[in-house]
């Protein structure tokens, strides 16, 4: 815990709110990264949050009619629609003078990087004010496993049974070429840093994207209990940065900041192994995970040091 | 102030919008819709208009904003045509099950391949389905009156389902007419605020849409078909307030014309229903029993009038600007529904013309006229569906 | 059915789904006297069934509770134990 470097606002866990307005008793496979995700998101912005849903996980583990698992107000929406639903709210609200309610969309993997990146870049280039989750979970999971753009080299799913053939999409950097004022990467294992990318993005104005790792035992094949312990080593091998890209400028967080020295990532193979969806990897496939990570670390390189 | 002004259907829609006082439109541009959200912009940017537009990127996310933008507690509008409302038609059936009164500029348009840009009703035909009003203009005026009109049956807390507001491309979207539009305070008398139906309101938080099973789902489907029910009820009776207060009424769901001693009456939709009224008054000239009957309202589709109507022709002449490929003309379809109860129908005879923007004259509807009346005299109709006006 | 709403809303509630401690097979189990408060436990739970006390001592709500085991895994002292279900 203690002070993180780059993000501004110092949190603990603390004095996050006690209160839940994500309520026990509800659909969740047992050790659900996108719960995490959503009470996280919930104790950083506040019970004045409106969630735009559209098809995901979180459509469902909500629960079905007639109860809900959200205390806060919940638009489920079409699987492709969800940032443009929410440009709608926020028009409204904007149209009604409502100035203290935050809109968020929070969408998977599938809904932001496969079919709902038309009406995401929509909403970013008219500058929408309002914030943009995507949790990710690397495949489509509220259906079962389909490999989405956001699957990474060599994961089977169950449309990519022999591992998937292309490497992950980078949204993250896709949002970031639209000029908006925040995008971030977080982690479900690093609550504190995703608390306080969430409390800045909604200082701001204008269109502000999260994309937040959340591990899922059942599509990525561990234990239940491992889920956060599978975030860390995502962020700790460098398969998954974490970083802010705040008015163009580009700030590694604490928890990846070191890793632009390869030394100190740790060896992949230390996540990979331990989740059946690498299960068939041949070493040529690691091969080329190893060499994706460090092109992409090279670019983090350039970026960082352009601060 | 009332004002007169001479202006295109579109402009014209874009000012209804403005009258109705939307809150928020969202909406992305197809000829022939174009001069619709064109005109939109203008009054909101020219500060005419004090509403949020939303210059989206795709129908289907017009749609989605609206839906949106709706349960975010404004009045909305959007406006389309063609492949723009084919692509909404996801969201339309989010709308009308979610229950929202969004109004929309539906400017009929052809279907593609190949691309057409002139006028039939293909496009909002093939979305009869989704639990959308539909109601078809036959002038401008008639689109002024019936934008304010739909938002006023819309938001009736018996209806709460969305409308669509259909004319067709160039014919009306591009060409000007004198339209008389009333008294804004007057029109704010008749249309009060947006009376929302639910919200996303954080001091009552609720979830719309999740899961709901089988055990369920049902009884909200009813509701919808109660709301249509409803809607059937209060259109001509909206209609006809509307006509004491502003002085145009446009008959409710069939506008008639000469239909009470008609032996032939001639059923259309839309353009093709003003030239049928000036065919009658030709034909009756030369003796001629014949009435015109413009369908104006397609959802709900006015079955009992349809009745009413029938019980004193023999023959109907029945012009569909649209088939249903496997079947069809709808309108034919849906009158002969509309008939099978009764004991006594009259022959129907169905017309397919207009197809892809091709023009339907005076002569050709005569001629429609010409063979109904043959077969009446045949006493049975040789061909129930033939397509009008086509090349050797 | 006149007292469904208009559409399908839902409301927040507690067990949306029902009584969810049913569907573990493991029970954690939290030795509060070792226990230094630091919240992960809490913070990680995805059921939000770990409740904190006035002290912040943490306490498992057993009715919803799925054994996922995060807890355990996560805890710093090791303190959690998951044990077997007994069958009822």
């Amino acid at each position: 815990m203690g002070r993180l470097k780059g993000v501004s606002t110092m949190v603990t866990l603390k004095e996050l709110t006690k209160e839940e307005h994500w309520l026990p008793g509800n659909a969740t496979c047992a050790g659900c990264g996108a719960a995490i995700a959503i009470r996280l998101a919930q104790k950083a912005l506040g019970p004045r949050t409106v969630f735009v849903v559209p098809a995901c996980c979180t459509s469902v583990i909500q629960s079905p009619f007639p109860f809900t698992a959200f205390a806060t107000p919940c638009l489920n929406i079409a699987f492709e629609a969800a940032a443009a639903a929410a440009s709608g709210v926020v028009a409204a609200y904007e149209a009604r003078g409502l100035k203290d309610v935050t809109v968020l969309a929070w969408a998977g993997d599938g809904g932001t990087v496969d079919i709902g990146i038309q009406a995401l870049s929509g909403a970013a280039e008219r500058g929408t004010n309002f914030l943009y989750v995507c949790y990710d979970n690397e495949a489509y999971g509220n259906t079962g496993f389909q490999r989405s753009g956001s699957s990474p080299y060599g994961s089977r799913t169950t449309t990519t049974p022999t591992g998937k053939k292309e490497h992950k999409k980078d949204v993250p950097m896709i949002m970031a070429a639209h000029g908006i004022p925040y995008v971030a990467t977080a982690c479900i294992s690093y609550p504190l840093d995703f608390v306080s990318k969430l409390r800045k993005a909604k200082e701001l104005v204008g269109t502000k994207y999260i994309q937040v790792l959340t591990p899922c035992s059942a599509g990525w094949r561990y234990s239940t209990e491992r889920t956060i312990e599978m975030g860390r080593l995502a962020v700790q091998t460098g398969i998954w940065a974490l970083f802010e890209i705040e008015h163009g400028k580009f700030r590694l967080s604490t928890p990846s900041a070191a890793l632009v020295d390869r030394t100190k990532r740790r060896p992949v193979e230390e996540y990979l192994k331990e989740q059946g969806r690498f299960d068939q990897l041949t070493p040529k496939d690691v091969e080329e995970i190893k060499r994706w990570i460090d092109a992409t670390w090279e670019k983090y390189k350039k970026l960082q040091l352009n601060v | 102030m009332a004002q007169v002004i001479v202006e295109t259907g579109n402009r014209v829609a874009g000012l209804a919008c403005k009258a109705a006082r939307a809150q928020v439109i969202a909406a992305y541009p197809i000829t022939p819709q174009t001069t619709v959200v064109e005109q939109v912009a203008e009054l909101v940017e020219g500060g005419k208009m004090d509403a949020k537009y939303i210059r989206v990127e795709s129908e289907h996310s017009a749609m989605a904003a609206c839906i949106g933008a709706a349960v975010g507690g404004a009045r909305t509008f959007t406006a389309t045509s063609s492949h723009g409302l084919a692509l909404m038609h996801e969201m339309l059936h989010w709308a009308s099950a979610a229950r929202l009164p969004i109004v929309m500029a539906v400017v009929n348009r052809a279907m593609g391949p190949p691309w057409n840009i002139w006028a039939d009703f293909s496009d909002s035909l093939s979305q009869r389905d989704t639990g959308w009003l539909q109601f078809y203009c036959a002038d401008n005026q008639e689109i002024f009156d019936t934008t304010i009109q739909a938002y006023k049956l819309c938001e009736d807390n018996r209806v709460f389902m969305p409308a669509m507001v259909c004319f067709e491309g160039f014919i009306l979207s591009h060409t000007s007419m004198p339209v008389k539009i009333p008294d804004q305070k007057e029109i704010d008398d008749f249309l009060p605020p947006y009376n929302p139906p639910w919200l996303m309101d954080v001091d009552n938080p609720l979830t719309h849409g999740s899961i709901v099973y089988p055990e369920w789902y049902m009884e909200f489907r009813y509701f919808m078909y109660e709301a249509m029910e409803n809607a059937r009820r209060l259109i001509p009776e909206i209609d006809k307030e509307y006509g004491r207060r502003f002085g145009f009424e446009h008959g409710g769901h069939i506008e008639k014309y000469r239909c009470e001693d008609a032996d032939l009456i001639i059923l259309s939709m839309g353009t093709i229903g003003s030239e049928a009224k000036l065919a009658v008054d030709n034909l009756r000239k030369q003796g001629r029993k014949v009435g015109a009957a413009r369908v104006r309202v397609f959802r709900p589709f006015p079955k009992e009038e349809i009745q009413n109507m029938a019980k004193n022709a023999q023959m109907l002449t029945i012009i569909d600007r649209q088939v249903s490929y496997g079947m069809e003309g709808p309108l034919h379809t849906e009158v002969k529904a509309s008939l099978y109860s009764e004991r006594d129908s009259p022959l129907t005879a169905g017309f397919i013309a207009g197809i892809g923007g091709r023009d339907v004259t005076l002569r050709d509807i005569e001629k429609m006229v010409d063979k109904s009346f043959r077969y009446l005299q045949a006493g049975k109709v040789a061909k129930e569906v033939e397509w009008v006006g086509l090349r050797e | 059915m006149r007292d469904l709403p208009l559409t399908p809303l839902s409301r927040p509630r507690v067990a949306s789904t029902g009584k969810t401690g049913s569907w573990r097979t493991f029970r954690p189990t939290i030795n509060t006297e070792k226990c230094t408060r630091c919240l992960l436990c809490w913070i990680y739970c995805p059921e939000a069934c770990i409740e904190l006390d006035a002290t912040n001592l943490p306490k498992v709500n057993y009715d919803y509770c799925k054994g996922c085991g995060i807890c355990a895994h996560e805890c710093p002292l090791k303190i959690i134990k998951m044990e077997r279900e007994e069958s009822a």
